[in-house]
C-alpha cells in the first residue's frame, strides 16, 4: 500500500550524478489517456445509460409482475389466541386457530409458504449479537463467556441450548395448509427441510456429536420461552431436529429489518399441487404461539412464487425505468442547450 | 597606553552614566568585590577565572555555576522514553479521540466493535511514531556521544601540560590548544596563535555554510608575544557577556592583576563547531561550554508549518465534529424515544446481564456514546496518513524534476519541508532578495571613471557577452581569450595562465550526464567542488580598456623618467592603489590555494643595490610629493589634466608608450629566459621586471568576504597593480613597472552598512606619507568629500567639474544596473593622525559602546577625501529572470523585492527583469518623519484609488472572478512603490501599515530598498498577517534567513552566499528561474491533487458512515450495523485507500507544458478554488445524496422480504464501493496504467477478500457472522442489478454538472485540458491566441521597451516637490528655498492633486550634481536640492546615509 510513488526502481542513487532520472515515471510523462467531457461522449452516454436502464427496467417489472403473491395478516383473526398469549403464564395453554382464503386464480410454480413479522426489530443491535455461534456448531463452549446473556444459563447454573435472546424468542406458531375441494378437505403437502442455505444447514450448524440427540443435549435446558427441547423440535425427522432444524436456522439468520418474512414451508409438488396451488379455497390451520401484540407486533402468513429476479417487488424494475428516463431526459436537455449555444461565439467546443 | 585607557575609563562613565542599571556591574572591581564576596552579579556578566594553580580556587566556584561542554540534544532516556513519548502523542489530538472511544468501547453498555479492534488502530499508530521517535532519538544520542568523546588538549593544572580530554570534560575557564584542521570544541577566547601576526584561520561552513575563512586575532596584549602562551602565567580575570546566539556579537574585557582592563570582541572568539586553518597551533580559554555556546543556542529544530489546505482541512473536521454530534443525537434521541414506546419490554429488546432494562433516558445516553463509536469514521484521521503518504510521494516527484536540476551545480530541487507542498500553489506574494536571487551574484568589473573621465570597458563587455559561448568549449575559450588580449600586453604570459588554471579545473570538475542532452556551462559553483570560495572564470578576468592600459602604462613609464610634470597621472595610479589594496581580500597562490600569501617574497637585490631603489623611490616620492598625493590644491589639477584639449598631448605620449612597451615586452622575455642575470641595463623598468619575474609568482587567488571586493581587485591586476600578499600589518601590491610596493597598514576600518564605506589607512613605503584609501557608496562618499572653499576657484571649478562628471557617470552607471563603488583618498599629516590613533586605541579599548565609539572615530576620519573615481560593476541577471517574473505575475502574484541594496541598483534592476514596466507609474517614498510618511501616503493612495476608479471601476468586481479573462491585467496606468528601509521604519513605527499596505495593494509590484534583515522578515510577516495571503520568500543569503522563516514558504537559493538560506528554508532551488515551474506546475499540481484528494476524503467517509446512519432509523436506533466491521475496517484501509493516494500523486489535471505556458491557471489555486467552504459543503451535500441512494435502493428493493441483516449489507457495501470508486474515477483526468489498475485491483480486491472471508470463517468473528454471504449474493442476479443501478442513480447527478460544465463552461482549467489534447503545433497556437484575447481584453500593450532615457517616473516624495516648483521657478541651485516657503507649496500640492515627473535626462542630472556638489558636507540625507530646506528632515537627519536618488532631481507638473 505505501509504495505508491516508488514503485519503479530508484536508479538514481547508485550513479554519480544528483541529476534526476529522466524516466517518464519520474517526469510525471507516463502515457496517459485523459478523458474528456466532450459532446459527443456526454451524449452518447447518456443516451446509451437512458436506454439501458429503459430496457432493464420493462424487463422486470414484466418479470414482478408475473409473481403470484397472497398474503393473510392473521394476528387479528384469532384475537382469542392473541389475548391468550398476551399473559405470559399461559405459555403452555395450546391454541388453535383456522383462516380461510380463496385462491382466485392458480399460483403454478414452486410456491413458498411464508411467514411474515411485523415491527419485529431482529435488527436490534443487542438481538443480534445474543447468540452464540459455537454452541450452535455443536461445541462444547462456554456459553458465559459468548454474548448469549442474559440468556445464559438459569439460576440453577443449567446452560440453555441453544443460548441466546434470538434463540429464546424463535417463532413457535406452526402452519399447516388445507385445500377445500368439494368439501372434502386436502392436506396440502409441505417441506419444513430445504428451505435454509446449504451452507448453513450443513456447515454452520452442527448438533453436539453423541449417540442420541437427547444425549447431546443432556446437562443443558431449552430457552425459557420455549416449549420443548430442541433435540425435539422435529420429532419427525432426525436430520432436522436439534441445531439443524430449518425452522431454527432460519429464525437464527436474523432479519434486515423489522417487517420481514422467513421461508417456512414449500409445496411439494405431488398430485393435484403438481403444478403449484390451482384455484379454490383453502385453510390455514394455526398453532398460535408466537405473541405479538404486545409489542405491537402483526403475524402474516404468505404464499408466493419467485421469479429470477426475486420476489414481487416492483420497485427495482421502477427504479431503472426511472433511471432511464432522467438519463434519457438529461441526454435531450444536454442536447437542446448544445444546439441552442453552438451559434455563439464564446462557445469554446470542437 | 595608559593614557588612552583611562580616558576610555572615562568614556565609560560617562556613556554608562546614561544607563544607572549598568553601572554597578561595571564599576565592580573584580579584584576587590569578587574575590572577597563570592557572591557575583552573573545576570548580566559571565566571569571567567583560568583553570590553572594560581587561580584554581576562584575557578572551582565560578566553573560549577557555567555548564560543561557535554551536549545532549534527546529527547528521552530509557526509562523516560515509554512515558514521556506517549505523554507527547497523545497531545495529538487525533490520538486523544482515538483513545477517547478505545476507552468508550470498554463500557459494555455502549460497545459496538470488538474492544480489540477499535484498539487496533490506535496502537498501530502510537507504535508507528514510537518506533519513529525512538529511532531519531537514538540517532541523536550516538551522534552527541561521539561528539561528547572527541578529543581534544587541554591544560591540566596538576601536570603543567597540556593533556588530551574528551570534549565533554572541558570547562569554562580551561586553556585548550587547538591544531590545525582541529575542530573547536567550545567557544574559545583566543589568546595565543603560532601565527606570529596573532592569526588565527577559521573556517565556518559548519556554522553557516560558508567557505570562505575567516580570520580571528588574538586578545590585543597577547599578541605581541613570541614565546608560547604559558597559562600559568595568565592572571587575568575575564568579564564578558552572559551566553547569547548572536553569532556575531561578542564583547567583555580582560582585567588584569594590576586591574587594567583589556577589551576584545568577537574577533577573538573561536566558535564551536568551526575548524582551525592555516594555523598551527592556537591556545584559548574556554568561554562558553556545551549548550551555552553560540553555535548550540543558534541550532533551533526545524519549525513545523502547517499547509493552508491542512488549516482549512481542520475547520473543516471540525464541522465534521459537528455533524457528529448532530447525527449521535438524532441516534440518541430516536432510541429514547423508540424504547419509551413499548409499554412492555419486547422479545427482541434484550436486557442487561441482571436482567434489566434501562430507562429511555439512560438508554439514550448510551446510545448516544455507542454512536459515537460506530460513526467514528466521520473523522477522517485515516486523512492525515494519506496526506503524509501524498504528500511524501508529491515531494519524491518534485525532487525529481528534471527541468529543477541545476546542472552546473549538480543540485535537483531540495525539498526541506515535506508538509507544505500544495502550499506552492497558492502561493499570492513573493518577496524576493534581489542580489543572488534575481542576479547571480557574479560581481564583474564593468566600467571605471576616473578624474571625470569614463572608460567604458568595451572589450570586457565584449567578453561578457560571448562568455556563454566560451564557456561552452574550452578550448574556443582559451582561444578566444588569446585572440582578444591586446596585442601590448605585458602581462599576457600571465594572463594566459589565468584563463589556463580553471580551465584545467573545469575539465576535471565532474562527471558526465546521461540521459538529458543539455549542455553545460563550465566555471559557476566549481568552487562548490574543490571547497574553495574562489571567483569564477568570469569574474576575474578582466579584459582592460585599451585607453586606460595606455594611459596606465604612460604614467608608469613618466614615473620612471622622473618627470617633473607627472601629477596628472598619479591619480590613475592610486586609484589602482585603492582598488588593490582597500579590502580585506586574502591572497593565496594558484598552486596552494588555501595557503595563505603572508609574507611577500622577499625581493632579491640581484645585483641592484639597495640605495640604488631607494634613491629611485625618493625620486618617485618627490615627484608624487609635490603633486598629486597630497593636498587638495593638487588635486583640483586632476580635472585640467584630462579636458578635451589635451587630448593630442596624450596620444603622442601614449605612442611613444606603446612602442616602449613592445621592446620593453621583448626584452623582459629574454631575461626570463636567462633568468635575470642582465644587470648591466641601466633602464629601471627592466630592473624592476627583472625582480619581479625571478621571485614572483604570476598567478594569485584572492578570497574576499563580498564578491565585489574580489572583482575590484581582479580589475586592479588587469591594470597590473596586483595584489601580492596581505597581513594585517602589510600589504604588497605590485606596480606596473614590476615594482613591489609593501604598504604598512596601520588601520583597516571595515565595512558596515551604516557607514556604507571602508577604509584603509597606510603609511605609503615611498613617500611615507599617511594616507587613507576609502572606498564607499556613491552617495556617503559624494557628501564626504573634500570643501573646496579654501581653494582657488580654478581649483574649485574642477573639482566641481570631476565630481559633476563622475556623479554623472555613476548616475548613468546606476540606471545600467550596474553596483557602483566610489574611490576616494585622503593624505593625513602624523600630528593628525596620532591625534585620531589615540581616539581609535581608546575606542577599541572599550566595552560599552564601543561600537558607537569606533563609528564615530571611523567618521572622524573619513572626512574630507578626494575624489579619485569610481567603478561600476555588474551584477549579472539570473538567466530567465524577466521571463519568471512576468509568468508568476501573470498567474496573479505579486511580486516584492525586499533588498538591502540602494534604491537606483534595485529600481534598475526591477526594470530590467520586467518587474516593472517603462510605462508605469513609480511611487518613491524616502522620508524620516511620521507625519510626512503619512501624507505622502494619503496623497499616493488617493491618487491612486482616484486613477483605479475613474480607469477602470470594473477591477475589484472583477477580483471576484479571476477566471474570467478579462479580470486580469489592469489597463494603463500600473503602479510601482519604491520605499526604502528609514521609510519602513517609520511605517512600522508610526503605526501606518494599514495605509502603506492598502497602497501597495494597488501596485504592481514594490521595492523595498536598503531594508535590514529584520525589516525584510516584518514586511513579510506584515503582508502575511494583515493581508491573509500565502506569502513566499525567496533568498539566497544570511541576510534573507529571517525573512524565509517569516513567510508560509521559504525558498532558499544555493548560491554563492553560503548554505544559511537554505538551511532555513522550506524548498531549495539553485536558480531564480526555476521557480516558474515549481509554482506554476508543481504547485498547481500539488494543490489541485491535494485538495481533491482532502475533500474526496471527506466525501468517502461521510457518504459512506451515512450509510450506516440512515440504518439506525430501521433498527431502533440501536447502534445496529449491516456489515460486518472487518469489512467496515477493510473498506477504509484497503478497498478505497489506492486510488485516492495514486490520485494525490500522479494526477494532472492539465499539462505541464500548458502550466507554463498559460500561467494564468495558477490562479486556481491562489483563490483556493477547489478546497473552500462551498466546495466541501456541497460536496457534503453530494456525499448525503450518495449515501441515501446507496442505502434506499437496496432498501426498497429488498424490503419485505426475507433478507437478513448482513446479506442486506453486503451489496450495499458493494455499491458504496463501486460508488466511491467511480466518483474518484470522474475527478480523476489523467488515466495511466497504474491508475488503471489500482482502479480496478481495488475492485478484485474486495471482492475476493470478501468471497474468502465469508467462505473461510464461521465462527471466527463473534458474535457477527457473515458466513456465505457473498457467495450467496453473487448467484443472485438481484444483486447485479442492484450493482448496476445504484452507482448510475447516485452519480448522475454529478455527472450531468460535469457534462454541464464540460461541455458549456468556459472555465479556464477545461479548456487548457481541451488544449492538451491537440497535437504539439496547434496547442502552442491555441495558448496564444487564448493569451492574445486575454491581452486585448484588457487592453494592456504587451509591449517591452528597452530602457531608455524617457522614463517617466512619478515621485509622491516631498523633495521632488520642491524640486518640482524649482524647476518651475527655472532655478535648478534651490537651497535659497527656506521653509516658510516651502510649507505652502506641500500644502497646496494635496489639494491639486498633481504629479509630477521627474526624467532622468542626462543635462538635467549633471546639474544636480553640480547642486548637491555645493553641499557636499551637509550631514543629513541630500536628496536633491530641495531637501535641504526641508526642515523636517533637517531636524531629524543626524542619519550616514540616505537613499539618494541622485538623478531624479527636475521635475515636470503633471
Amino acid at each position: 500500500m505505501k509504495n505508491k510513488a516508488s514503485s519503479p526502481p530508484q536508479g538514481g542513487e547508485a550513479r554519480p550524478s544528483r541529476c534526476p532520472d529522466n524516466s517518464a515515471f519520474k517526469q510525471q510523462k507516463l502515457p496517459a489517456w485523459k478523458p474528456q467531457l466532450t459532446i459527443a461522449t456526454v451524449l452518447s452516454s447518456f443516451f446509451l445509460t437512458g436506454m439501458f436502464c429503459l430496457l432493464v427496467g420493462v424487463c422486470l417489472i414484466l418479470s414482478a409482475n408475473s409473481v403470484r403473491e397472497i398474503q393473510i395478516d392473521y394476528s387479528d383473526r384469532c384475537s382469542d389466541c392473541s389475548k391468550l398469549r398476551e399473559n405470559s403464564s399461559n405459555w403452555n395453554k395450546e391454541c388453535h386457530c383456522s383462516v380461510d382464503f380463496t385462491l382466485k386464480e392458480d399460483i403454478l410454480g414452486d410456491v413458498f409458504m411464508y411467514y411474515g413479522l411485523q415491527n419485529f426489530f431482529q435488527n436490534h443491535r443487542r438481538y443480534v449479537i445474543s447468540r452464540s455461534d459455537a454452541q450452535l456448531l455443536g461445541r462444547n463452549v462456554n456459553i458465559q463467556k459468548s454474548y448469549c446473556a442474559p440468556f445464559t444459563t438459569y439460576r440453577n447454573g443449567t446452560p440453555m441450548a441453544p443460548c441466546g435472546a434470538i434463540a429464546n424468542s424463535m417463532f413457535n406458531d406452526t402452519i399447516d395448509l388445507f385445500y377445500n375441494l368439494n368439501s372434502s378437505v386436502i392436506q396440502v403437502p409441505l417441506l419444513k427441510t430445504g428451505n435454509s442455505w446449504w451452507t448453513d444447514k450443513n456447515v454452520k450448524f452442527r448438533n453436539p456429536k453423541s449417540y442420541n440427540l437427547s444425549s447431546a443435549f443432556a446437562g443443558t435446558a431449552r430457552p425459557p420461552y420455549w416449549q420443548k427441547p430442541a433435540y425435539l423440535l422435529d420429532e419427525e425427522d432426525e436430520r432436522n431436529t436439534g441445531y439443524v432444524n430449518d425452522d431454527f436456522i432460519i429464525w437464527m439468520r436474523v432479519s434486515a429489518f423489522a417487517t420481514f418474512r422467513n421461508l417456512y414451508r414449500r409445496v411439494s409438488r405431488i398430485r393435484q399441487f403438481a403444478d403449484g396451488l390451482p384455484a379454490g379455497n383453502y385453510t390455514f390451520h394455526i398453532s398460535y404461539n408466537f405473541p405479538v401484540s404486545k409489542f405491537k407486533g402483526r403475524k402474516h402468513v404468505i404464499l408466493s412464487t419467485v421469479v429470477w429476479s426475486g420476489g414481487s417487488n416492483p420497485f427495482l424494475g421502477i427504479a431503472y425505468l426511472v433511471c432511464g428516463t432522467a438519463a434519457t431526459l438529461t441526454g435531450f436537455v444536454i442536447t437542446a442547450i448544445h444546439l441552442k449555444l453552438r451559434k455563439k461565439k464564446t462557445y469554446f467546443q470542437k | 597606553m595608559a593614557l588612552s585607557v583611562d580616558s576610555a575609563l572615562y568614556r565609560w562613565q560617562r556613556l554608562g552614566a546614561k544607563s544607572p542599571s549598568q553601572t554597578p556591574s561595571e564599576s565592580t572591581p573584580l579584584l576587590f568585590s569578587v574575590r572577597d564576596k563570592p557572591k557575583l552579579n552573573l545576570n548580566k556578566w559571565r566571569i571567567i577565572f583560568p583553570d590553572n594553580r594560581t587561580q584554581w580556587k576562584d575557578w572551582k566556584k565560578t566553573s560549577t555555576i557555567y555548564s560543561g561542554n557535554r551536549i545532549q540534544t534527546t529527547k528521552y532516556t530509557w526509562f523516560t522514553f515509554l512515558p514521556q513519548n506517549l505523554f507527547e502523542q497523545f497531545h495529538r489530538l487525533g490520538n486523544l479521540y482515538f483513545f477517547f472511544l478505545v476507552v468508550l468501547n470498554w463500557f459494555p453498555q455502549v460497545e459496538v466493535f470488538h474492544r480489540e479492534i477499535t484498539m487496533l488502530p490506535l496502537i498501530v499508530v502510537l507504535l508507528a511514531s514510537m518506533i519513529k521517535d525512538a529511532v531519531e532519538d537514538y540517532r541523536k544520542y550516538q551522534f552527541d556521544k561521539t561528539i561528547n568523546s572527541s578529543k581534544t588538549t587541554v591544560y591540566d593544572k596538576e601536570e603543567r601540560a597540556y593533556v588530551e580530554k574528551c570534549w565533554k570534560d572541558v570547562r569554562v575557564g580551561d586553556f585548550v590548544q587547538l591544531q590545525c584542521n582541529e575542530t573547536i570544541p567550545a567557544d574559545i577566547l583566543l589568546l595565543y596563535s603560532s601565527d606570529q601576526n596573532g592569526i588565527c584561520h577559521l573556517e565556518t561552513a559548519n556554522l553557516d555554510g560558508e567557505t570562505n575563512l575567516k580570520q580571528r586575532q588574538v586578545v590585543m596584549g597577547f599578541s605581541s608575544q613570541n614565546t608560547l602562551f604559558e597559562p600559568e602565567f595568565f592572571q587575568n580575570t575575564i568579564i564578558c557577556e552572559t551566553p547569547n546566539n548572536d553569532l556575531n556579537k561578542f564583547k567583555g574585557y580582560m582585567e588584569q592583576p594590576n586591574h587594567e582592563r583589556i577589551g576584545f570582541n568577537i574577533e577573538s572568539l573561536l566558535l564551536r563547531g568551526c575548524t582551525i586553518r592555516n594555523t598551527e597551533v592556537a591556545i584559548g580559554i574556554v568561554i562558553y561550554a556545551g549548550h551555552e555556546t553560540k553555535a548550540m543556542l543558534n541550532n533551533n529544530g526545524p519549525r513545523y508549518k502547517r499547509s493552508k489546505i491542512e488549516r482549512r482541512m481542520n475547520m473543516d473536521i471540525f464541522l465534521c465534529v459537528g455533524l457528529l454530534f448532530v447525527m449521535c443525537l438524532v441516534g440518541a434521541i430516536g432510541h429514547g424515544i423508540w424504547t419509551g414506546n413499548f409499554s412492555e419490554h419486547p422479545p427482541y429488546d434484550v436486557p442487561d446481564e441482571n436482567g434489566n432494562f434501562l430507562s429511555p433516558a439512560l438508554a439514550g445516553f448510551y446510545m448516544f456514546l455507542t454512536m459515537i463509536i460506530l460513526l467514528q469514521v466521520l473523522i477522517p484521521i485515516s486523512l492525515y496518513v494519506s496526506i503524509e503518504l501524498v504528500k511524501l510521494g508529491q515531494v519524491f516527484l518534485i525532487h525529481n524534476d528534471i527541468d529543477l536540476y541545476d546542472e552546473e551545480a549538480d543540485l535537483p530541487i531540495q525539498c526541506r519541508a515535506l508538509n507544505i507542498t500544495e502550499d506552492l500553489g497558492q502561493i499570492q506574494y513573493i518577496f524576493s532578495d534581489k542580489t543572488g536571487t534575481l542576479t547571480e551574484n557574479k560581481m564583474v568589473f564593468r566600467r571605471c571613471t576616473v578624474d571625470g573621465i569614463e572608460f567604458s570597458h568595451q572589450e570586457n563587455a565584449k567578453r561578457l557577452e560571448t562568455h556563454k559561448e566560451l564557456d561552452l568549449d574550452d578550448e574556443d575559450f582559451a582561444k578566444l581569450q588569446h585572440f582578444s588580449l591586446p596585442p601590448m600586453n605585458i602581462e599576457r604570459p600571465a594572463t594566459f595562465k589565468r584563463t589556463m588554471r580553471p580551465l584545467r579545473r573545469c575539465q576535471s570538475a565532474r562527471a558526465h550526464f546521461q540521459g538529458h542532452a543539455r549542455n553545460r556551462s563550465v566555471g559557476r559553483r566549481d568552487s562548490n567542488q574543490s571547497q574553495v570560495a574562489f571567483s569564477s572564470t568570469i569574474e576575474k578576468d578582466v579584459t582592460p580598456d585599451s585607453r586606460l592600459l595606455r594611459r596606465v602604462r604612460e604614467a608608469a613609464l613618466q614615473t620612471e623618467n622622473l618627470s617633473p610634470f607627472i601629477h596628472m597621472r598619479t591619480s590613475l595610479t592610486d586609484f589602482f592603489l585603492a582598488l588593490a589594496i582597500c579590502n580585506t581580500v586574502l591572497v593565496s597562490t594558484a598552486t596552494e590555494p588555501r595557503q595563505r600569501v603572508t609574507v611577500p617574497p622577499p625581493i632579491k637585490p640581484s645585483g641592484i643595490t639597495l640605495e640604488k631603489i631607494h634613491q629611485i623611490f625618493q625620486r618617485l616620492k618627490l615627484a608624487s610629493l609635490s603633486q598629486s598625493f597630497s593636498s587638495s590644491q593638487s588635486s583640483s589639477d586632476l580635472g585640467a589634466s584630462f579636458s578635451a584639449k589635451n587630448t593630442e598631448e596624450h596620444l603622442a605620449a601614449l605612442d611613444c608608450c606603446d612602442n616602449d612597451d613592445c621592446c620593453a615586452s621583448g626584452r623582459r622575455d629574454e631575461l626570463h629566459g636567462k633568468g635575470s642575470t642582465d644587470i648591466g641595463s641601466t633602464s629601471l623598468d627592466e630592473v624592476f621586471k627583472s625582480v619581479t619575474n625571478s621571485s614572483l609568482p604570476t598567478d594569485f587567488c584572492y578570497e574576499a568576504e563580498s564578491p565585489d571586493e574580489a572583482a575590484l581587485v581582479y580589475a586592479a591586476q588587469a591594470y597590473s597593480f596586483t595584489l601580492v600578499s596581505r597581513t594585517p600589518e602589510q600589504v604588497t601590491v605590485r606596480l606596473p613597472q614590476g615594482t613591489l610596493l609593501t604598504f604598512d597598514i596601520l588601520y583597516t576600518l571595515g565595512f558596515d552598512s551604516v557607514r556604507k564605506r571602508m577604509s584603509v589607512v597606510v603609511r605609503h613605503p615611498l613617500t611615507k606619507e599617511i594616507v587613507v584609501y576609502t572606498k564607499g557608496a556613491d552617495s556617503v562618499i559624494m557628501d564626504l568629500l573634500e570643501d573646496s572653499a579654501k581653494a582657488d576657484i580654478s581649483v574649485q571649478k574642477k573639482i566641481k567639474r570631476i565630481k559633476e562628471k563622475t556623479q554623472k557617470h555613476l548616475d548613468y552607471y546606476a540606471r545600467e544596473g550596474l553596483r557602483t563603488l566610489c574611490i576616494a583618498k585622503k593624505v593625513l599629516n602624523e600630528d593628525d593622525f596620532q591625534k585620531w590613533a589615540n581616539f581609535r586605541r581608546e575606542a577599541e579599548a572599550a566595552i560599552d559602546n564601543r561600537d558607537e565609539l569606533l563609528m564615530e572615530t571611523a567618521q572622524h576620519l573619513e572626512t574630507k577625501l578626494t575624489l579619485l573615481g569610481a567603478t561600476g560593476i555588474e551584477d549579472r541577471l539570473q538567466d530567465g529572470v524577466p521571463d519568471t517574473i512576468a509568468a508568476l505575475r501573470e498567474a496573479g502574484i505579486q511580486i516584492w523585492v525586499l533588498t538591502g541594496d540602494k534604491q537606483e541598483t534595485a529600481v534598475n534592476i526591477a526594470y530590467s527583469c520586467k518587474l516593472l514596466k517603462q510605462r508605469d507609474t513609480v511611487f518613491t517614498i524616502n522620508t524620516e518623519n511620521k507625519e510626512t510618511c503619512e501624507s505622502l501616503l494619503n496623497l499616493t493612495l488617493e491618487e491612486v484609488r482616484k486613477n483605479y476608479e475613474v480607469e477602470k471601476p470594473q477591477r475589484r468586481f472583477f477580483g471576484i472572478i479571476p477566471t474570467s479573462f478579462s479580470a486580469s491585467e489592469a489597463p494603463s496606468p500600473e503602479f510601482g512603490l519604491v520605499i526604502d528601509g528609514r521609510t519602513l521604519n517609520v511605517i512600522f513605527q508610526g503605526g501606518l501599515e494599514e495605509k502603506f499596505l492598502a497602497l501597495t495593494k494597488y501596485c504592481r509590484s514594490v521595492l523595498c530598498c536598503r531594508a535590514t534583515p529584520l525589516q525584510k522578515s516584518m514586511v513579510v510577516k506584515l503582508v502575511r498577517r494583515q493581508l491573509k495571503v500565502m506569502t513566499l520568500s525567496i533568498g539566497d543569503g544570511a541576510n534573507d534567513v529571517s525573512m524565509i522563516q517569516a513567510a508560509d514558504v521559504g525558498i532558499g537559493i544555493s548560491g554563492q552566499e553560503g548554505m544559511q538560506a537554505v538551511m532555513a528554508s522550506d524548498f531549495a532551488i539553485s536558480r531564480f528561474k526555476h521557480l516558474k515551474k515549481l509554482l506554476l506546475v508543481h504547485g498547481h499540481w500539488c494543490y489541485v491533487r491535494l485538495a481533491k484528494m482532502v475533500i474526496y476524503f471527506f466525501y468517502k467517509n461521510v457518504s459512506y458512515v451515512n450509510l450506516l446512519f440512515w440504518y439506525q432509523f430501521f433498527c431502533g436506533f440501536s447502534g445496529s450495523t449491516m456489515i460486518d466491521y472487518w469489512q467496515m475496517i477493510f473498506f477504509n484501509l484497503f478497498f478505497t485507500s489506492m486510488p485516492p493516494l495514486l490520485f494525490g500523486v500522479l494526477d494532472r489535471d492539465v499539462s505541464a507544458e500548458t502550466l507554463l505556458g498559460l500561467p494564468e491557471l495558477y490562479k486556481n489555486g491562489q483563490n483556493s478554488e477547489i478546497y473552500k467552504l462551498s466546495t466541501f459543503i456541497i460536496t457534503m451535500l453530494d456525499a448525503f445524496y450518495q449515501s441515501l441512494i446507496c442505502f434506499f435502493v437496496p432498501y426498497l428493493t429488498y424490503e419485505d422480504s426475507d433478507i437478513d441483516v448482513f446479506s442486506f449489507g453486503n451489496p450495499i457495501n458493494t455499491i458504496s464501493l463501486l460508488t466511491i470508486l467511480l466518483h474518484q474515477a470522474l475527478e480523476m483526468k489523467t488515466w495511466t496504467l497504474f491508475h488503471l489498475v489500482t482502479m480496478i485491483g481495488s475492485v478484485v480486491f474486495y471482492l475476493t477478500f470478501s468471497l474468502i472471508y465469508n467462505a473461510a470463517c464461521v465462527v471466527c468473528n463473534p458474535p457477527m457472522n457473515p458466513y456465505w454471504i457473498m457467495e450467496k449474493q453473487l448467484s443472485d442476479p438481484t444483486f447485479y442489478l442492484l450493482c448496476l443501478i445504484t452507482p448510475v442513480i447516485a452519480l448522475l447527478p454529478r455527472f450531468f454538472i460535469f457534462a454541464l460544465r464540460g461541455t458549456f463552461g468556459a472555465s479556464l482549467i477545461l479548456k487548457a485540458q481541451q488544449l492538451d489534447k491537440l497535437p504539439r503545433g496547434q496547442q502552442d497556437l491555441e495558448i496564444q491566441k487564448l493569451r492574445s484575447r486575454k491581452q486585448t481584453a484588457s487592453g494592456v500593450p504587451a509591449s517591452m521597451d528597452d530602457l531608455d532615457q524617457n522614463i517617466s517616473q512619478l515621485c509622491a516624495s516631498p523633495f521632488l516637490h520642491l524640486a518640482a516648483a524649482a524647476v518651475s521657478h527655472g532655478d535648478t541651485e534651490s537651497q535659497g528655498f527656506s521653509a516658510s516657503e516651502v510649507k505652502p507649496l506641500r500644502k497646496q500640492i494635496p489639494e491639486e492633486g498633481c504629479y509630477f515627473f521627474n526624467r532622468w535626462a542626462e543635462e538635467e542630472s549633471s546639474a544636480a550634481g553640480a547642486c548637491s556638489g555645493h553641499h557636499p558636507l551637509v550631514p543629513s540625507r541630500v536628496r536633491t536640492p530641495g531637501e535641504d530646506s526641508d526642515k523636517l528632515t533637517k531636524d531629524n537627519g543626524h542619519s550616514f546615509n540616505h537613499g539618494s536618488h541622485r538623478r531624479s532631481v527636475s521635475a515636470v507638473t503633471l
